[in-house]
């Protein structure tokens, strides 16, 4: 018989360590093993600031329990931090989620006064939202024509991630996450001619919702929108 | 089979019930056979208008609750043998009519008439839904006012639910020109930006649709006025004739290109 494969595998990076975890043992022996090698190679990483941690399971599912237990092993031992836990596998349930997540919703028509109209991801609306009418989205919303009503995108606590854009961007409210902006208390000027692309987004150094011709948005790396370009 | 069509707004005071009352009589100016229903029940104002008041002896609730034929309960005008109109009642509310019921009424009245005209009260609830139940096309009025616009806006967003209803079309009321003019109401571009459904006709303001009102005669009568010749447009485009818009100042501007449109200028 060969040489029998170790279930963990240290290995060192420039940026911590990486443990590179067996799929295909019993779950009880990998935790068994490492254990014994983190502190069989304490010497490794006792001295010195403290490293961070990548684990890879590889095709094993790890459940939310399994992940803190894991994870507890790890920084039960000095000087170590976990980064990340990866695996290969996520159950049906966590792939729709975050799938509705991901897909865009297009729909073409007028949200007039009174109408509500919220979907699950992107939100792509070829027509107007009016005054009163209410969109909201857990992702993006793009409004192709004019937003006169309320738009609400993105979830609590990732407020980073969403925008807001439209043809013609004269909101009564902008709510992206947990942050809500309204317009400032101006006359309506609808016949203004030159129509650009506006975007809003949340602006974390002053915590508020920011709008600005899409050209400039598209400068801010940070938004999930614009990484999602090939 | 005639047509029914729902005159409605939302808001109240836009003038609905003035323009179901000259729609009803410009349509029997031309010849039409035409019922004017009023679902405003415990707030009538259309057989005022329209000065049928001491002629009423049955009512719409009459009618439902079958103390008369429906035929008994129309009031026939004083000035057309074609046009008719089925009163509301005054002494009950809205609850005493179901939306079946008023259908109902509707489809049987569309047998004998060429168009039955349903003025809906103001408001969203039951009136609205009893005016609406019966009919295959829909008017709103509003006026050149935010408020009255986001109240057309909401009631255009529920006719469009209604699948047997047809897209609604609008009739601009109330329009003073100089306020347009130095920018104190909305104009009309502004306000078929928001809602964006057909324009079926626009009518100024004229101090001369209160006076004829009071005195029970509608204003579509006297030919001199302008708000006459509003209504009679609007009515030879319920009859699928394609009348230009009026003029309401010889600026440049939406009338224009509508008459440009239409190589009159």
């Amino acid at each position: 018989m060969s040489i029998k494969q170790p279930l963990v595998t240290m290995k060192g990076r420039k940026d911590g360590l990486v443990l590179v975890m067996d799929d295909t043992c019993a779950y009880e022996a990998l935790l068994h093993e490492l254990k014994e090698k983190l502190s069989v190679n304490q010497q490794l990483y006792k001295e010195g600031p403290v490293t961070s941690v990548k684990v890879q399971v590889g095709n094993r599912y790890i459940s939310e329990s399994q992940r803190s237990e894991l994870m507890a092993i790890i920084r039960s031992f000095d000087h170590l931090k976990v980064d990340d836990i990866w695996s290969n596998v996520l159950t049906r349930e966590e792939f729709e989620t975050e799938k509705s997540k991901e897909k865009i919703v297009s729909v073409a028509r007028i949200i007039r006064s009174g109408q509500v109209l919220s979907v699950e991801g992107d939100l792509l609306l070829i027509g107007d939202v009016n005054p009163g009418g209410v969109v909201s989205a857990t992702g993006n919303i793009f409004v192709l024509g004019a937003l006169r009503g309320i738009a609400s995108a993105g979830t609590p606590g990732n407020e980073q991630n969403s925008v807001i854009a439209a043809s013609i961007m004269k909101p009564t409210q902008l709510k992206i996450g947990r942050i809500i902006s309204r317009t400032a208390e101006e006359p309506a000027n609808e016949m203004k001619n030159d129509h650009v692309l506006e975007c809003a987004y949340v602006d974390l150094s002053v915590g508020k919702i920011v709008i600005d011709r899409l050209q400039a948005v598209l400068k801010k790396s940070h938004l999930s929108l614009l990484l999602k370009m090939p | 089979m005639g047509e029914a069509i729902v005159i409605t707004s939302g808001k109240g005071g836009v003038g609905k019930t003035t323009t179901s009352a000259n729609i009803g009589t410009v349509l029997a100016l031309q010849g039409k056979k035409v019922c004017l229903v009023d679902t405003d029940i415990g707030l009538r104002n259309l057989d005022v208008v329209m000065g049928l008041e001491n002629r009423i002896i049955y009512d719409l609730v009459d009618v439902t609750c079958g103390r008369c034929k429906l035929s008994q309960a129309l009031v026939k005008d004083k000035r057309f043998d074609c046009l008719n109109l089925l009163p509301a009642a005054q002494t009950t509310d809205k609850n005493s009519v179901a939306p079946d019921e008023m259908k109902k009424i509707v489809d049987e009245l569309k047998a004998d008439f060429d168009y039955v005209i349903i003025d809906c009260p103001a408001g969203i609830e039951r009136g609205f839904q009893n005016a609406v139940a019966g009919a295959d096309h829909a008017i709103v009025v509003t006026t050149p006012e935010i408020s009255s616009v986001r109240d057309a806006d909401r009631v255009i967003g529920l006719l469009e639910q209604e699948k047997k209803i047809t897209p609604p079309r609008l009739v601009i009321n109330r329009i003073r020109q100089h306020m347009i003019k130095n920018g104190g109401m909305l104009d009309i571009d502004e306000i078929m930006n928001i809602l964006a459904i057909d324009l079926l006709g626009i009518v100024l303001d004229d101090d001369d649709v209160i006076s004829f009102s009071n005195k029970g005669e509608p204003i579509a009568l006297d030919p001199s006025s302008k708000a006459a010749q509003a209504y009679r447009n609007i009515g030879r485009r319920i009859l699928g004739e394609t009348v230009p818009l009026m003029v309401i100042e010889e600026k440049s501007g939406f009338f224009h290109r509508f008459k440009s449109l239409l190589g009159m200028r």
